[in-house]
């Protein structure tokens, strides 16, 4: 373990990347997260390292894609309007099944929107995003300490699945600065076989080509049918964190910057003598679907906190399955709501449940 | 009585197909340029013994399924991004051979940023650029390199400039850049066109070896299918039509300029 360092969230990231034996980054400068990009390129040369400012995001991605496919750990980062940009790629890599990191530090939109920070990307983060049936893994930090530690595990599961992670972060996680100890970690001890990676064809082997192009529908089906066989084992890497959860009559639901407000909403609340508990995923793709039913089974209702208008809530719904009311709170467009406010939605909630139980939307 | 085998002499091979083209029977149309460019790439990479050390990209045109016909390692990009991936390769892997093998859709239409930043960084690699004047793979459509006046199936009047601009001669423009280190252009409807395309590649491999950068070679190329008419008349149409504009012959020599890169305009049909 390092020393503990004060650092911002974009740098921390930066750092472990670099710790982590990521080979190659290329990127396009993006508020709120050209720190990544500035980071690196003065740490490159004398850590190894291929830092490339290119023309674009799409030249970006697409580079990502040639080196994956070369074998090393790649990356690339970048915020809500670039990371639409690169859907095409994301879409090819998943195909393709190279492993990457892929870092959205998500603003607000839609279109070009605000610097501010935002959770309105959830649906393409972890919907696909581009064109065709593929998922990436999804981890939202919620602390600069996260921001580094989902660097060295991003690689690793990447590798693990040959499938691109994203790291799905917001504007505030990214500028803000707090304690950050890096993890021991020798990439060496992380290295996997790459037998399919094109470094040139010799030792008798046959050719190896990087393609998401099979032309016979019979053969895209088994591509796809081995695309979903793969995504059904990443389920088992669902992660998340529970807070008061065990007592609890309403449980928060909230990821990223959102999951920290309402921590401090939850802790309010339990000091004025409301039972709430807080379950906030670190992975969003995979989802923790089973915990969400788990908890549905013994609290009087479910209460969703997001930085937009409602994403992530379909996921929380879905799990529930209808067994208590859900409702929602949101701001969005960069707004951030202050603890105070989010507690106000829940005791609003509260209300309404004693009311007209079956009552389900609270918009900000 | 002699023995059969006295009366007919041993067949003495005169052509071999190169070892590192595969044995799959290539999708392209009769008289299509593509297959003589992907026998001569591949000689060339036989004849230099670099086979272990190439990585080929492959871009959406007709030649997305190079791959299936180049027997070393290669990777497909998405439309216009050969470049990029190519780039992607060549940072990484900088002792290797990597070329990307594109259209003129690819490069100098959907792709014409990643081809321009590409060369104006001075990537280390070989850029074969397959130009006939038109998609071939969607059907024959206008390209951003399709004749004035030429017709294609969204072009039926023939291209005009008012409405549908002029030729891009990216290869020249391309030759400006600093970085850019060697540009050619070249053909493959005659032997000597072949010859002198095969003398290119070697080159541009030697000069890759060698890290002097971007090299770009153009091959004027025909399209029978698209261009409706058979193979023959599609050469002699290429020579008569397309050359006049697209020239052949050194553009840029070892990083130095060799040929005007703007004439007159007015030179072509």
């Amino acid at each position: 373990m390092s020393e503990p360092l004060l650092m911002k969230g974009n740098e921390a990231l930066a750092e472990a990347v670099i710790r982590a034996g990521c080979r190659a980054y290329f990127g396009y400068p993006i508020t709120p997260q050209s720190e990544i990009l500035e980071y690196l390129t003065a740490e490159a040369r004398e850590r190894g390292m291929v830092v490339l400012q290119v023309e674009s995001e799409l030249a970006a991605i697409n580079m990502v894609y040639g080196a994956a496919g070369a074998g090393v750990r790649a990356m690339t980062s970048s915020s809500s309007p670039g990371i639409s940009l690169m859907q095409e790629g994301l879409s090819y890599i998943a195909s393709a099944e190279l492993p990457c990191l892929v870092v959205n530090v998500n603003r607000g939109g839609p279109g070009l929107g605000t610097i501010q920070p935002s959770q309105g990307d959830y649906f393409q983060a972890t919907k696909g995003g581009g064109h065709g049936d593929y998922r990436l893994l999804v981890l939202a930090p919620d602390s600069v300490q996260e921001m580094a530690d989902f660097v060295f595990d991003g690689f690793d599961l990447a590798d693990k699945y040959r499938n691109p992670v994203m790291i799905l972060a917001d504007g505030a996680l990214g500028q803000m600065m707090e304690k950050v100890v890096f993890r021991e970690y020798d990439p060496k001890d992380h290295e996997t076989a790459k037998p399919w990676a094109t470094t040139g064809k010799s030792g008798g082997r046959e050719r190896n080509i990087i393609t998401s192009l099979h032309i016979q529908p019979e053969k895209m089906e088994d591509i796809n049918k081995h695309l979903q066989e793969k995504y059904r084992k990443m389920q088992t890497e669902v992660r998340y964190e529970l807070i008061h959860t065990d007592d609890a009559d309403i449980v928060l639901v909230a990821y990223g910057l959102a999951a920290r407000i309402c921590h401090s909403a939850v802790e309010m609340g339990r000091n004025k003598g409301l039972k709430l508990g807080l379950l906030r995923p670190k992975t969003l793709y995979p989802y923790p679907y089973d915990m969400v039913r788990e908890l549905s089974a013994k609290v009087k209702g479910m209460h969703v906190v997001e930085l937009n208008s409602g994403q992530m809530v379909e996921d929380v719904r879905l799990g529930v399955n209808g067994k208590v009311p859900v409702t929602f709170f949101g701001r969005m467009g960069g707004m951030i709501p202050s603890p105070e406010e989010v507690l106000a939605s829940v005791e609003a909630r509260i209300a309404q449940l004693h009311d007209e139980p079956r009552e389900e939307q609270i918009y900000a | 009585m002699p023995e059969v085998a006295e009366l007919q002499p041993a067949l003495e091979a005169v052509w071999t197909k190169p070892e590192t083209l595969t044995e799959t029977r290539m999708h392209y149309c009769p008289g299509c340029g593509h297959g003589v460019v992907h026998k001569l790439l591949m000689e060339v990479v036989d004849e230099l013994g670099i086979r272990q050390d190439t990585i080929g990209v492959a871009p959406v045109g007709c030649s997305v399924f190079a791959y299936q016909y180049l027997d070393v390692d290669m990777q497909e990009a998405a439309h216009g991004r050969a470049a990029a991936v190519a780039t992607g390769i060549k940072r990484v892997l900088p002792d290797k051979y990597v070329f990307s093998y594109q259209g003129d859709g690819d490069l100098a239409a959907i792709g014409t940023a990643e081809t321009i930043h590409a060369a104006n960084r001075g990537e280390n690699i070989l850029v074969l650029f397959i130009n006939n004047g038109i998609y071939g793979m969607t059907g024959g459509q206008m390209a951003p390199t399709t004749l004035i006046g030429m017709k294609t199936s969204t072009t039926p009047e023939g291209r005009e400039t008012a409405t549908m601009g002029y030729p891009l001669k990216i290869t020249e423009l391309l030759a400006m850049l600093p970085g850019v280190y060697s540009v050619s252009r070249h053909a493959v409807y005659s032997p000597n066109t072949v010859r002198a395309l095969k003398k290119a590649i070697t080159k541009a491999f030697q000069y890759q070896k060698e890290k002097k950068g971007y090299c770009l070679i153009e091959v004027v190329s025909n399209c029978p299918s698209g261009w409706k008419m058979t193979p023959v008349e599609s050469n002699k149409w290429l020579e008569k039509n397309m050359l006049p504009l697209y020239p052949l012959g050194d553009i840029k020599v070892e990083g130095t300029l060799v040929q005007p890169v703007q004439k007159k305009e007015g030179q072509h049909s």
